[in-house]
């Protein structure tokens, strides 16, 4: 599930395509901000910290040749009086600086992250990734995350993205058999559904779009599926019932017999469309 | 003595711009032969780190004074590090904040905030 803004109803279509298939895996991958466990509220039965790898420059070795601090894109070293300054919150563990010092002077060293939260809600399997406060990349988070899905191969593997279509949204949908995209219906939403729609193709993914906050009047959203072909999986309504339910931390699917009707259609036609799209290119 | 400035545009009867890793350019000003030029500011399109990228230029062009009004924690330890001072600006133009500095008017800069991360300062 992904989306080119927050807010758009990313975790409201995950939780509830997981509660709807009863026994899946929902996998949080919004690690700075996750909340799908507050709808599925799991007790946590493990949790495991989350390092990245950080440049350990070694003085004695530096002779300044300042190849390390060009390479950097991020930023992430300085080079005053001759020797290379790195800033820690700005690195964002390419490991490039490694790589290329010439004089073997730069090593790694265990930076802690974030932290992996799993456990069970229902017959659904929830892993949460979280991010520490201040770090510059969630990345390491999401790849530890996600090589937790590669064990799963019965059940179904609900991903809640991160919004936007950068870096982290791009290490989330990576092995996604299928992308939902779930868009609001607003000029603002149509041009950020139009980056993660670009997005997904550069990825070859597979994809549909939900419309959720649907009305009776106009949609921009739909207006733009139309235009480029994009397949409509399915429409949630702009519902104060559904909004309650939400506000409240509620899964619809497991409260109320319409949403349970609306996201299993959902999920069916999903899981439809996947193997159609596996079937017809068996190369992906 | 040079002396830097971050700038929008390229006349000294212009004002400091209020962004230092994010200004379009920077003014370097010598204050012996009184020649000023001017430096695109590659950082501005740096995704992050753009304060300690800034830093480094001036810090690389041997500038020994920076007048502006508000500077990162990271660009000011690059430019501590680097033995550069960091004089608060005044508003008004950049040679009116020349002329205030070579007259010993201005302040040191005390106070270096946290990054933006993309947000603007309110």
């Amino acid at each position: 599930m992904l989306s080119g803004k927050g807010g758009t109803g990313k975790t409201l279509v995950s939780v509830n395509l997981a509660a709807a298939a009863e026994a899946a895996v929902y996998f949080d991958c919004d690690v700075e901000e996750p909340n799908g466990y507050l709808f599925f509220k799991p007790e946590i039965t493990s949790e495991e910290t989350v390092s990245a790898k950080i440049p350990m420059i070694d003085y004695d070795r530096c002779n300044g040749c300042r190849k390390c601090v060009d390479f950097c894109k991020f930023n992430a070293l300085a080079f005053i009086k001759n020797k290379p300054v790195l800033f820690k919150d700005i690195c964002h563990s390419c490991g490039g600086c490694v790589l290329f010092c010439p004089q073997k002077a730069i090593g790694e060293e265990e930076k802690n992250v974030g932290v992996i939260q799993s456990g069970m809600s229902g017959q659904v399997r929830v892993h949460t990734g979280c991010m520490n406060a201040g770090e510059a990349s969630g990345i390491p988070i999401i790849k530890e995350l996600l090589k937790k899905s590669a064990t799963e191969t019965t059940l179904p593997v609900f991903i809640d993205c991160p919004p936007g279509s950068a870096c982290s949204v791009m290490e989330s949908i990576k092995d996604a058999d299928y992308c939902i995209l779930v868009a609001e219906p607003t000029v603002f939403g149509v041009h950020n559904l139009n980056m993660v729609c670009d997005l997904v193709k550069v990825f070859h993914k597979p994809h549909g779009v939900v419309l959720n906050k649907c009305l009776e009047v106009e949609n921009p959203a739909e207006e733009y599926c139309k235009e480029h072909h994009v397949t409509i999986l399915g429409r949630i309504p702009f519902d104060s019932k559904l909004g309650s339910l939400s506000s409240n931390a509620k899964i619809a699917v497991r409260e109320n017999d319409r949403y349970r009707e609306l996201f299993t259609v959902l999920l069916h036609t999903v899981i439809e469309e996947a193997s159609r799209e596996a079937a017809a290119h068996p190369q992906r | 003595m040079k002396i830097a400035i971050p700038m929008n545009e390229q006349s000294l009867d212009t004002d400091v711009c209020p962004s230092f890793g994010r200004a379009p350019y920077f003014l370097f000003y010598d204050s012996v032969t009184k020649e000023a030029n001017y430096l695109d500011n590659a950082a501005v399109a740096s995704q992050g780190g753009a304060g300690i990228r800034a830093a480094q230029v001036i810090a690389d062009h041997g500038v020994k004074a920076l007048i502006a009004p508000r500077c990162g924690e990271n660009a000011a330890e690059v430019l501590s590090k680097a033995e550069v001072f960091v004089y608060h600006s005044i508003s008004g133009t950049a040679r009116q904040n020349i002329e205030a500095h070579l007259n010993n008017q201005l302040p040191l800069l005390k106070e270096f905030h946290a990054g933006f991360h993309g947000h603007e300062a309110k």
